[in-house]
């Protein structure tokens, strides 16, 4: 089976690789670029673990397929802390004890980032139905909800 | 095995300090299960019965090995014959012999040089089956004219003229309980039903496995327990335990279901037959069908009370089925069902039951929430009926210190009251409710686990402290473990590095289950961290010149222990430890034991919920855990075990259930069918923490993680109950059975 | 001569007995005395059983000292969760 050849940019990087037309995106990170902090959680987009953006809109990369990428923009997990700081999300997360095991906080870390860009200001329940999407088996998400808040009120500050 | 009393003053025991492992976690660096990879490896891939019982009449590999990039097949005849027990259990689990027993039970695997192609030399692989009569339900299981999974496999206590599905039979009890029942102003008997629910871990179980044909291996896994996925793949595989090095990832979650092996040996097996190693990772669909999940249960209950709310008399029917295997936690159930209270006339009788559906595993508590679900309800019927507040009834029953539990020996020290006092006085339990809304309260006991235990501490050259421990950290307890630490040597905390070590680097550690892993390897901790101080000591001594025992360790420095001493300016740990290599050569610290005395946590829920009429939809308005931490080494986790165990039941008791077709397959198995609670669906979770010390650990310790599943499913219905006037006895409550109660109701 | 208190399931092992009595000082000399004066037990407690001395339940250390006053049940083999 003849492979594709995709051209893309990863948290701001120009990447390429090769894939089958049947690889997911989430395959392409993880197996090819070797970018494995997007997880598999269920394959199915009920579960949000992959989250990434793809030209700044929140996907499911386990929905996504690889040759998709071709020329588009893609944020993960791995491009959020930069220069060496992380960023408040980050940071208030380990502050609150927002995560246990922690196999879900980089899929909700980029899917609470995607929403204070779109919403700096969002409710406790705008916060909880925006990460619906993201399950956490873990912590029963109170302690999620306040380190969003709390870095939601900080990024506000400081803007 | 506390050399004294549990301490009491603190200088860093109870701060919320950041998790040592936090940046790692956030910026997407920590590696789960999945994320390891090898030069030369291959990808595994496990077919899987579509039927729920069904003989293996044939399998023929030949096109599948045919197909470019498979490099290796096996069946069960890959794995050695003769293993018997619990051994032979999981074997026959992990690949099915003569027989699939449910629908995704394993029968073949493939190693290629990708995953698809794995995948694609999977539909290669003919199987011929003879479909056979198949059972999931526990009750119709037990039933004359029932299927038989497997002849033979009951124990010594199942008396004669049981089906042969029944392979545990217990009973367990006191007193008199005709007279319990005649002394009652109010007898209430009622029956209920529990589904099976999913550990529901987001991390679905990974390896790489690198075996040799001279019997040497290498495993890296997602798993709560390394040493008893060496144990156990040895077994199933008949290797010398230490021939296999067993490496933990980091894991993304198990709440029981990752104390046991499915893939593991599989993927071994595969890499000794390549050649190379093998990485194989299960779909979420093989999660959900051939892994976890925890048994499901049928029970008949009866308590009697006194119009002044004391319990006279308790007994129970337990029936439970933890699929083709034995090994329902029927047990367990048995023993906690009423073991909140001082019940003088009680008595129990379980039945641990074989279908045609996956090997149960531990799940948070095993055996403790179907009980009290049961147990709890009947209680607030009792309430209900004689007029009597739910708290000040539970606490006129309360067990404490030297109470004779319902399971026989006296209580040492338990903090039951003291969350009930907790939840009484708590704002929660004063709101005013409105139309279709109710409040339910429940308490839960889980009475913890020690295990065997071994850690080690190493001071390096500039003072710093290395902890080597064999519990893997599922909820950060690295920082638990560093905090003890550096209590221990009086040390700030980011002086301490926590190690989670192979099985090539410490002695046997169970795993990280039984809410053990912060007592146990706690306790190991101090006191290797004891033992290393006293050689700190002991260098000190050396140095000025007087005996060991006059000096003593405090706040990071050896000092003379009083004027006799001498006269000397104390040294730091970092002092010493520059001169180690001249004084003596390395200090380091170790424990090895298997604790006993580990104390059982209980704990009290009250939620408010509001039933929406016109669709039976429960929404949980406000959620409390009051609960018995014994001492909270780190709050905020602390917090989190609560808040996530009260989660975790609530998704038990409102949407999760395991539902089977006629044919006996799993209908559900994705995450949008198996549904776990969003946070849209969720209030924030209060929470207070208890502090009832434990003796049986030197800082206090209680185990927190299980405790907290087992109040939420009778919390809820009670909630439920005084919302809708209608007593659930089927969960979990959704809102078409809901709505059916209401209906009928009216 | 301790006495211990067995689970209501074992008592048709040892003719009906609650409660029996071994000599033994430690865990493990109760469980091996238990076996020998009364075999109708040896297929439970072959199978695991767990103890609890004075309050506190031993999974499976036979070393824990148990003295003649002490409080004793046999209770079903106890796991982790």
């Amino acid at each position: 089976m003849s492979k594709i050849h995709v051209t893309t940019k990863v948290n701001g990087d120009e990447v390429e690789y090769l894939c089958e037309p049947r690889e997911t995106l989430l395959d392409c990170l993880r197996d090819h670029l070797d970018l494995t902090g997007a997880k598999e959680g269920c394959g199915t987009g009920d579960c949000g673990a992959c989250s990434v953006t793809m030209d700044g809109r929140l996907v499911c990369s386990c929905l996504v397929l690889g040759a998709e990428a071709q020329g588009k923009e893609i944020a993960t997990i791995e491009g959020m802390a930069e220069d060496g700081a992380l960023h408040p999300l980050q940071r208030k997360f380990i502050e609150h004890a927002a995560l246990q095991c922690g196999i879900c906080t980089p899929g909700i870390l980029v899917a609470a980032k995607s929403l204070l860009e779109k919403n700096p200001d969002p409710t406790e329940t705008e916060m909880r139905y925006w990460l619906a999407g993201n399950l956490c088996r873990c912590t029963g998400y109170d302690k999620i909800i306040r380190a969003v808040m709390d870095a939601a009120a900080e990024m506000r500050e400081a803007s | 095995m506390a050399l004294d009393g549990p301490k009491q003053d603190f200088k860093y025991i109870g701060t919320r300090p950041d998790r040592p492992d936090g940046w790692d976690k956030v910026t997407g660096k920590a590696r789960f299960g999945a994320d390891f990879s090898m030069p030369g490896m291959l990808h595994g891939a496990i077919l899987r019965s579509p039927h729920a019982h069904a003989k293996i009449i044939k399998i023929d590999a030949t096109k599948a090995l045919a197909l470019k990039g498979v490099k290796a097949v096996v069946t069960r005849a890959d794995f050695p014959e003769g293993l018997e027990g619990e051994d032979w259990n999981i074997q026959e689990n992990v690949m099915a012999g003569e027989k699939a027993l449910y629908d995704g039970h394993a029968v073949a695997a493939v190693a290629a040089t990708s995953q698809l192609i794995a995948r694609d030399a999977l539909k290669l692989i003919e199987v011929e089956y003879e479909v056979l009569p198949h059972v999931t339900d526990v009750d119709k299981a037990m039933a004359e004219d029932a299927p038989v999974i497997r002849e033979g496999a009951a124990d010594y206590s199942v008396p004669e003229g049981m089906h042969p599905n029944v392979v545990r039979y217990m009973e367990s009890g006191r007193g008199d309980l005709e007279k319990g029942f005649a002394e009652a102003d109010l007898v209430i008997e009622e029956s209920f039903t529990t589904e099976a629910a999913h550990q529901g871990y987001i991390e679905p179980h990974a390896c790489v496995a690198n075996l040799g044909a001279d019997g040497k291996g290498d495993l890296w896994c997602c798993t709560q327990g390394h040493w008893f996925v060496r144990q156990m793949c040895t077994a199933v595989l008949g290797l010398e335990a230490t021939q296999l090095r067993v490496t933990p990832s980091e894991i993304g979650g198990g709440f029981g279901g990752k104390t046991t092996v499915f893939i593991d040996p599989v993927a071994l097996a595969l890499s000794r037959k390549a050649g190379r190693p093998v990485k194989l990772v299960m779909s979420r669909s093989e999660v959900l069908r051939a892994t976890g999940p925890t048994a499901s249960a049928s029970m008949d209950i009866k308590m009697g009370m006194t119009k002044e709310g004391k319990i006279t008399a308790a007994s129970g029917t337990f029936r439970m089925q933890g699929g083709a295997f034995p090994g329902a936690p029927v047990d367990v159930t048995t023993m906690l069902a009423f073991a909140n209270y001082d019940i003088e006339h009680v008595h129990h009788v379980g039945y641990d039951v074989m279908t045609n559906r996956p090997k149960q595993a531990a799940y948070r508590a095993p055996g403790a929430p179907m009980g009290a679900f049961a147990t709890e309800s009947v209680l607030d019927e009792l309430c209900r009926g004689l007029g009597l507040d739910p708290i000040e009834t539970r606490l006129k029953n309360a067990v404490k210190e030297g109470t004779p539990a319902t399971f026989g020996p006296k209580f040492p020290p338990v903090g039951l009251i003291e969350t009930l006092e907790e939840a009484r006085a708590h704002p929660n339990y004063s709101v005013k409710l409105g139309p279709n809304q109710g409040r339910g309260v429940a308490s839960g006991y889980w009475m913890n686990w020690g295990g065997e235990t071994s850690a080690s501490v190493a001071i390096g050259d500039d003072g710093s402290v290395q902890v080597s421990i064999g519990t893997v950290d599922i909820g950060g307890s690295r920082a638990s473990m560093a905090l003890m630490a550096a209590e221990a040597f009086g040390i700030p905390y980011e002086n301490v590095r926590v190690s989670i070590a192979d099985t090539g680097s410490l002695g046997i550690n169970e795993p990280t289950h039984g809410s053990r892993a912060t007592f146990a390897s706690g306790l190991a901790i101090i006191e290797a961290s004891r033992e290393a101080t006293r050689k700190l000591c002991q260098r000190a001594a050396d140095k000025w010149g007087i005996d060991a025992d006059a000096v003593t360790w405090e706040d990071g420095c050896a000092k003379p222990s009083g004027p006799n001493a001498g006269e000397f300016d104390p040294l730091t740990i970092a002092e010493i430890a520059a001169e180690m290599g001249s004084t003596g050569g390395p200090i380091s610290g170790h424990h090895e034991s298997t604790p006993d005395g580990f104390g059982g946590s209980f704990g009290t829920h009250v939620v408010d919920v509001e039933v929406d009429p016109e669709t039976g939809r429960t929404t949980i308005l406000r959620y409390l855990v009051v609960q018995d931490a014994g001492k909270a080494i780190h709050p905020a986790y602390v917090e989190g075990q609560f808040q996530g165990g009260a989660v975790q039941g609530i998704g038990w008791t409102l949407n999760e259930e395991y539902i089977y077709g006629e044919d006996g397959r799993l209908q559900n198995p994705i995450f949008l069918d198996y549904r776990v609670p969003v946070a849209s669906d969720l209030p924030m979770i209060d929470t207070v923490i208890v502090e009832v010390p434990n003796p049986g650990h030197p800082y206090g310790v209680r185990g927190v993680g299980e405790t907290g599943i087992t109040p939420p499913l009778p919390a809820i219905a009670n909630a439920v109950r005084d919302a809708i006037g209608v007593r659930m006895k089927k969960l979990p409550l959704t809102p078409p059975r809901v709505l059916a109660a209401i209906k009928a109701r009216d | 001569m301790v006495q211990v208190h067995l689970w209501s399931g074992l008592r048709p092992l040892v003719d009906g007995r609650e409660v029996v009595e071994v000599e033994g000082e430690t865990v493990g000399q109760l469980l091996d005395n238990l076996v020998k004066d009364y075999p109708g037990l040896k297929p439970a407690i072959d199978k695991g059983v767990s103890i609890s001395v004075d309050g506190q339940i031993i999974p499976k250390s036979r070393g824990v000292k148990v003295k003649d006053s002490s409080e004793v049940f046999l209770l079903q083999r106890l796991y982790a969760g």
